[in-house]
């Protein structure tokens, strides 16, 4: 008895290695492609240690610097002028420049050009030889922005996200209006995305009831024809959207053709928000479809009928008995369809101009242009988070466990 | 009542329908139904006798022909309209709404006042005995109390007509058999006319007062149960309701209501339900208790001598299959009653019919 218990035992812990073995190359991959970046990503968002490594005496000599007595000591000086003539050397003073003068404007060219200068200097006074090679060196805002870099775990990066901006007082504001972007920016992509999953809806419920309600084989049919544009490169649907939609595309042709529009009012229905979205809700609306279809697929054809023969008038029928048991779908395919959009890049990027773009694409220019990896990281945080109340909220809503992905 | 009990409630005028335009799913249908009456439509799947509910609650159109509903015709009305109620297979409850929803909703969609929807919601759950579960959903409920709830559903409203498409299907065999008392409980209570749809011929025969049994769309015969049971018209009809012994055989010669027929090798008398001349094939339908086994000599029309192949004791009855008639599958049940001499297996015995119990009808190819 003990003994087959022991077997057992034995045999259970085999097939739980052997599942193990089968899922371990999925771990690794998805571990090594989407977890270690995405956690490196958000490590960067607090964590940024540059100007720390590179000027670590004028940092701590900088501690007892609180602004007020106006500028720093001698002995600070000496240190910064020490430091930047070895960041020099190294060749890491170019990143810590960028660093200081995202706080500071100007602030990149006046530290190269400070450290140009001082690479003959060998004795003091500091304080005045750097004071005559650049003005900035007399100018307190230069030694907070020195300052504020300096610390390795910051909320700088999520402040300036968020358009906010820690005085060098240590109060939390609001940007300046002219530097306030970002937020904005995320209400835009919050509305368009809205915009874009009601589009979705709209135009994906009705298909997704013929669909269910079709026989099989027509049923299959009708579903490849969805698929079909994931089959399609998309590039490829995008530029599509050019061709039609362009100031001299087919669209405008037609109605130009059809003399609902004059040759010098063609509309511009791309390269800005319009072209976003109609772009954006032919390439999301499967995600729509898919997983109304799912749902729908398991609501009883019956229930019509049974409606019908209790009294119900069709929309009586729709609205009462069908529409509510295709809510999970509509969810599903609603929270699908907008965390989607809320992230989308290639679209966007190419069809919205200046004035369609999204914050994703902003999390691009900082990740690609810019190179303020921090700040891409902070943006790419929020919208994380952003997801995550979201897929919280439906999920006290609704209950993700009646969400239909099918 | 007297009166009422004549007037046609349901009346089909030569119904017919296709699915395709090439085959016909049902034939020719001529019946009438009376106000308060229980009829079944009995048949093996693929008999058409969904399709003839369908037709009567609106969702299939008929071919040809006329429904008429207490004498108007009804095909071009939609099925909301028609004010029937209907139990589906699978009861169709709507599994987002609470029983008491289920149970409102053909009274909100006609407007019906809250005082009164509460009202009729009670009184129909005290018909079903479910008081108490108005809060429940369809999920918490067992297949028998959902059930109830599709029956309730289909009554609340108060329609004269209800129509039940094979509404115990889904339920196992003592659920099934209690459902049937309360289903006929509910229409002796009702006095609604219900139309029912079932391939269970017990079924049939615990709540109909008249069954119409179906094959390929054509109806073989409509009668009282104790009438289909007793009285076959059709060999089909013989072999579906209860156990019949069919056998083949050639009219040899015909008298009057009578008929001798050759099958086997035996001649034996039967009683001559189709029509018939010497030198046609028959079946003869014999049901297994009307023949007795080693009888007094001369007392029965019919005897053959007999091998006794097999017993089987079933409780109430003693199932004896006999090599007669030459076929080895000839089945005999004897009440289990005392005095019944023992039979053991490879006697030979003689068994004997009267003519009365020995229907020829038609021939049926197989």
């Amino acid at each position: 008895m003990a003994g087959s218990l022991r077997v057992s035992a034995r045999l259970h812990r085999r097939a739980q290695l052997r599942a193990f073995g089968l899922v371990a190359p999925l771990l690794i991959f998805v571990g090594l492609t989407f977890v270690t970046p995405l956690a490196t990503m958000l490590v960067r968002s607090v964590y940024d240690p540059v100007v720390a490594d590179a000027l670590p005496e004028t940092q701590m000599l900088l501690k007892d610097w609180d602004g007020e007595e106006g500028l720093p000591s001698e002995a600070v000086y000496a240190a910064v002028a020490k430091e930047l003539k070895r960041a020099g050397a190294e060749r890491t003073l170019g990143q810590v420049a960028s660093r200081i003068n995202r706080v500071q404007g100007g602030l990149r060219s006046a530290l190269a050009r400070t450290e140009r200068a001082l690479r003959d200097v060998e004795q003091g006074p500091w304080r005045e030889t750097m004071g005559a090679i650049d003005p900035i060196w007399a100018d307190p805002a230069t030694w907070h922005a020195i300052q504020a870099t300096g610390e390795r775990f910051t909320s700088r990066h999520y402040l300036n996200a968020l358009d906010l901006q820690r005085l060098p007082s240590g109060a939390v504001v609001a940007q300046p209006q002219e530097r306030r972007i970002y937020l904005r920016l995320f209400w835009r992509t919050i509305i368009v995305s809205s915009i874009i999953t009601l589009l979705c809806l709209a135009l994906g419920y009705p298909i997704a009831l013929l669909i269910a309600r079709s026989p099989p084989h027509r049923a299959n049919l009708l579903l490849i024809l969805v698929l079909v544009p994931f089959w399609t490169s998309l590039l490829v649907r995008t530029t599509a959207w050019i061709v039609l939609l362009q100031t001299q595309g087919v669209l405008n042709d037609l109605l130009v053709v059809l003399g609902l529009i004059n040759d010098d009012g063609r509309l511009a229905m791309v390269y800005n928000m319009t072209g976003t979205i109609v772009a954006m809700t032919h390439v999301l609306l499967p995600f729509m479809v898919l997983p109304l279809y799912s749902v729908m697929r398991g609501i009883p054809s019956v229930h019509m009928k049974a409606a019908a023969s209790l009294g119900a008038k069709p929309l009586q029928a729709f609205l009462r008995v069908y529409w509510p048991q295709s809510l999970p779908g509509v969810g599903a395919g609603a929270l699908l369809v907008f965390i989607l959009a809320i992230g989308y890049y290639i679209t966007p990027a190419l069809v919205g101009g200046s004035d369609g773009q999204l914050i994703s694409n902003m999390i691009a220019y900082h990740m690609q242009t810019s190179l303020n990896w921090g700040l891409a990281a902070a943006l790419g945080g929020v919208l994380l988070v952003g997801v995550l109340v979201l897929y919280a909220v439906y999920d006290r809503l609704v209950g993700v466990e009646r969400m239909g992905l099918g | 009542m007297g009166n009422r009990a004549r007037t046609a409630h349901v009346e089909f005028r030569g119904i017919s329908k296709s699915y395709d335009g090439r085959t016909l799913v049902v034939k020719n249908l001529d019946l009438s139904i009376r106000t308060g009456e229980f009829v079944t439509f009995l048949g093996p799947s693929g008999s058409g006798k969904t399709t003839i509910l369908m037709m009567l609650a609106g969702f299939q159109s008929p071919t040809a022909g006329e429904i008429l509903l207490d004498g108007r015709p009804i095909q071009d009305l939609p099925a909301r309209k028609r004010g029937i109620g209907m139990v589906f297979q699978n009861y169709a409850l709507f599994p987002h709404m609470t029983v008491g929803a289920n149970l409102a909703f053909p009274l909100e969609v006609r407007n019906v006042g809250a005082e009164e929807r509460t009202e009729l919601v009670d009184r129909v759950l005290r018909l079903v005995r479910l008081e108490g579960f108005a809060d429940r959903r369809p999920s918490q409920l067992s297949g028998g109390q959902q059930q109830r709830v599709a029956i309730a559903r289909a009554l609340v409203f108060e329609p004269e007509l209800v129509l039940m498409d094979e509404p115990l299907g889904a339920l196992d065999r003592s659920l099934r058999d209690e459902m049937q008392y309360e289903i006929r409980r509910i229409h002796r209570t009702l006095d609604v006319t219900v139309v029912y749809v079932t391939h269970d011929q017990q079924e049939a025969m615990v709540m109909s007062d008249r069954i119409a049994v179906l094959r390929e769309g054509i109806v073989e015969q409509i009668a009282v149960p104790e009438g289909l049971y007793e009285e076959p018209e059709r060999a089909f009809v013989a072999r579906f309701i209860g156990e019949s012994n069919l056998l083949k055989g050639r009219v040899t010669a015909v008298l009057d209501e009578v008929c001798e027929v050759e099958t086997g090798g035996e001649k034996v008398h039967a009683l001559k339900v189709v029509a018939c001349e010497t030198g046609d094939p028959v079946t003869l339908s014999i049901r297994p208790e009307r023949v007795a086994i080693n009888s007094v000599p001369g007392r029965y029309k019919n005897e053959v001598s007999a091998t006794v192949e097999d017993l089987t004791f079933l409780g109430d009855q003693l199932r004896v299959r006999l090599t007669a008639c030459g076929r080895s599958d000839f089945i005999v049940t004897i009440p289990n009653i005392v005095g019944h001499s023992p039979l053991l297996r490879g006697d030979s015995v003689r068994i004997g019919w009267t003519a009365l119990d020995c229907r020829a009808l038609n021939h049926e190819r197989s």
